[in-house]
């Protein structure tokens, strides 16, 4: 077997394989730990020694999606043979179900807000960067680097501002507001990452197609956007992580409307005793969108984090 | 089909001065070759011809019509860039029929004349493949057939040939002419290579550090350069220069190299002070009984004829001579300089001095 300066050995190569497989075993470990107990019943969920092998139950997810009240025998004998299997299952704890959970709307906040914000992040990112990156703008560096300051600091720091500026303006838990402060938030990075993919398209493309009759705007979104698709893609990727995750902002300026999945999440419990598996099927149904989305982006995203240097 | 004519453009880039003041005409349908050193502003130039840039001052017109603050959409023109920028993401007759769709033509009449062009080029197989795989000589013909697709008024081209490797380019370049003469399309061509402005070109300009040198047909171009620095640049190897101190009167016909006379072609101002002798290497003779004398320094064998090179009381020089010769190193021998092919040029200037044979030819456009 011949030396080669570029492909690695057998042994370097098992040594990698192990190594990823292991990280990906500690990282993923909690994952499906969540998962297995949202389909654990309340007593599985809290056993010692923790259960691994467990009868699975859709409890946590009908609880997740309900509010129960508890139930005399007469009220259960009244009610008769369960119309539903969800039915069912309550009535087996002596409860019966009185209405649906907020689960559903903070959801749907949550897609509002966290893909609404990505959207506008990335319309204006794109443009943004452009400009940055073609165009001679008065004091460029110092707006560049003024973009990037206002991510050193954490966000939360600026929050009592925030929260009072919102009061002002009547944005306090409202879709529009949580939609403004997570572009606000996301858009320096979000500028500076695509910035980076802007300035290694070659200017000629463009000046290809002014040259071919079309208009700078024309040229921008028929040659520079598709060429940028990949830098866009993994870009909206990070924000959308952000806006989804997002916990301080939210707890602090949502209550009711416009309130996200994740200072919701944690309210499952206070609602009926310790409700582990219901928790932790709300939270493995909110993982799933971002899990989505990164899936379908995926060829983007291992092209884009290379940060061009696999393009040319 | 389109004249176009600049006048005093002049190109800063901040404090830096790209181009001075060009001036100069490009006839319809003419070929014609902007040729410079690296750097002196022949894409700065082109590319205010195109719109990509604005001039600082100075007019651009394109069929009398003044252009300079045109945009590129709107001057009917084609480019085709050194690195042939095909849109990565169309395929091969996306990226032809581009332009066209720009313009609002119908699929069908899109289609006809893409094909058409394809066959012109030969690239009719390759017309559904990505832009991506194909080599050189192939993105080099897709580029070309974005630019013809569209019948502009004429097509500016910089160092189409740049990116292709050496026996590529020859026939490269051969094809482009031919397209040329087929569609006898107005073309402004860069290059910094003198050998392909002086065989593709049916006009030359030559620039220097965002100066015009001189402007001509080649021919003219190669026997009666305007500046030594044209001398230098075009012909290989270059113009001889034999400095000396010396004067030659309104009408002179010789000059005196270390007292020893030699003819040149009839001056018309007359010079006095440093001058420079120069001579192509091929109207230098090797003749024992000349006066002028030189020492054989060193020889290089290129097949039919070898170039000699002599050290003489004035610098060094080269001969262009038949291979024949017995030439030793070492040699002493005499000189003759054909007269008719002479220009003097003011050593400190670098202009050449008028004489009754280049007089025509040193007029800028
Ligand atoms: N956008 C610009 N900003 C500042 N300087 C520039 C710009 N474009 C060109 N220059 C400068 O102007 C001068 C002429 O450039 P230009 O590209 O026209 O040269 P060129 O003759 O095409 O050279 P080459 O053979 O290297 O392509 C160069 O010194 C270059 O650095
Ligand atoms: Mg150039």
């Amino acid at each position: 077997m011949s030396f080669s300066v570029t492909e690695p050995t057998k042994g370097t190569k098992w040594f990698a394989g192990i190594l990823v497989i292991g990280y990906a075993c500690i990282t993923l470990v909690p994952l499906l730990w969540i998962i297995a107990t949202g389909f654990k019943s309340p007593a599985d969920s809290i056993a010692y020694p923790p259960v691994v092998v467990f009868e699975p139950t859709l409890e946590g997810y009908v609880n997740l999606f309900t509010e129960r009240t508890r139930a005399t025998p007469d009220m259960l004998e009244a009610a008769g043979e369960p119309d539903t299997w969800y039915d069912a299952i309550v009535q087996e704890r002596g409860t019966v179900i009185s209405g649906p959970s907020r689960y559903g709307e903070r959801f749907l906040n949550s897609v509002i807000i966290g893909f609404g914000s990505t959207f506008l992040c990335m319309v204006l990112g794109t443009m943004a960067a452009y400009a940055f990156s073609r165009f001679k703008v008065p004091l460029k560096d110092d707006l560049l680097f003024f973009i990037l300051s206002t991510r050193m600091m954490p966000p939360i720091a600026v929050a009592i501002p925030i929260f009072l500026m919102f009061r002002n303006l009547g944005l306090n838990d409202t879709h529009l507001g949580m939609i403004l402060l997570y572009t606000a938030v996301n858009l320096s990075l979000s500028v500076w990452l695509l910035k980076g993919f802007i300035d290694e398209i070659p200017i000629e493309y463009e000046e290809a197609a002014l040259i071919d009759g079309y208009t700078r705007f024309q040229a921008f979104y028929k040659v520079v956007l598709p060429q940028a698709a990949t830098g866009i893609a993994s870009t909206a990727i990070f924000c959308l992580i952000f806006a989804w995750n997002e916990y301080a902002f939210a707890v602090l300026l949502t209550s009711g409307t416009a309130q996200t999945a994740p200072p919701f999440i944690p309210t499952i419990i206070g609602t009926s005793g310790k409700d582990w598996p219901a928790v932790a099927a709300g939270a493995t149904i909110f993982l799933v969108p971002v899990m989505v989305f990164t899936i379908l982006l995926r060829k983007h995203l291992l092209r884009g984090i290379t940060f061009g240097a696999v393009r040319k | 089909m389109a004249q176009i004519r600049i006048e005093n453009v002049r190109k800063d880039f901040g404090a830096f001065n790209a181009v001075k003041s060009s001036t100069f005409t490009i006839e319809d349908g003419e070929f014609f070759m902007l040729l410079g050193p690296s750097g002196c502003g022949k894409t700065t130039t082109l590319r205010m011809m195109a719109g990509l840039e604005l001039p600082t001052s100075g007019e651009i017109y394109i069929d009398g019509e003044e252009v300079g603050m045109k945009p590129a959409s709107q001057r009917d023109i084609a480019f085709v860039f050194q690195m042939f920028a095909l849109y990565p993401h169309m395929n091969v007759g996306k990226n032809i029929s581009y332009p066209l769709r720009s313009q609002g033509m119908p699929k069908a009449a899109v289609k006809k004349k893409v094909d058409e062009i394809a066959e012109i080029l030969g690239i009719t197989d390759i017309l559904n493949k990505p832009v991506g795989g194909l080599s050189g000589g192939d993105r080099q013909r897709v580029a070309l057939g974005r630019a013809i697709v569209r019948d502009p008024k004429a097509f500016f081209m910089d160092e189409p040939l740049g990116a292709l490797d050496a026996e590529f380019r020859e026939h490269m370049s051969e094809e482009l002419r031919a397209l040329h003469d087929r569609m006898n399309a107005t073309t402004v061509y860069v290059t910094h290579d003198q050998l392909e402005a002086m065989q593709m070109g049916d006009k030359i300009v030559v620039m220097n550090h965002g100066v015009v040198e001189q402007f001509g047909v080649p021919q003219d171009i190669y026997d009666w350069p305007a500046t030594k620095f044209v001398a230098q640049f075009i012909g290989s190897p270059p113009m001889n220069f034999l400095d000396f101190q010396g004067m030659i009167g309104k009408g002179g016909t010789e000059v005196q190299l270390n007292d020893i006379a030699l003819n040149v072609p009839q001056s018309i101002d007359g010079a006095n002070g440093a001058m420079s002798f120069g001579i192509r290497p091929e109207h230098v003779r090797l003749d024992d009984s000349a006066a002028y004398r030189g020492r054989v320094k060193a020889t290089e064998y290129l097949g039919t004829t070898q170039i000699v090179t002599l050290e003489t009381a004035n610098g060094d020089i080269k001969a262009r001579v038949a291979s024949s010769d017995k030439v030793n190193v070492g040699d002493q021998t005499g000189l003759t300089f054909d007269p008719r092919t002479i220009t003097l040029f003011d050593a400190d200037t670098g202009a050449a001095l008028r004489s009754q044979a280049n007089e025509g030819v040193l007029i800028h456009g």
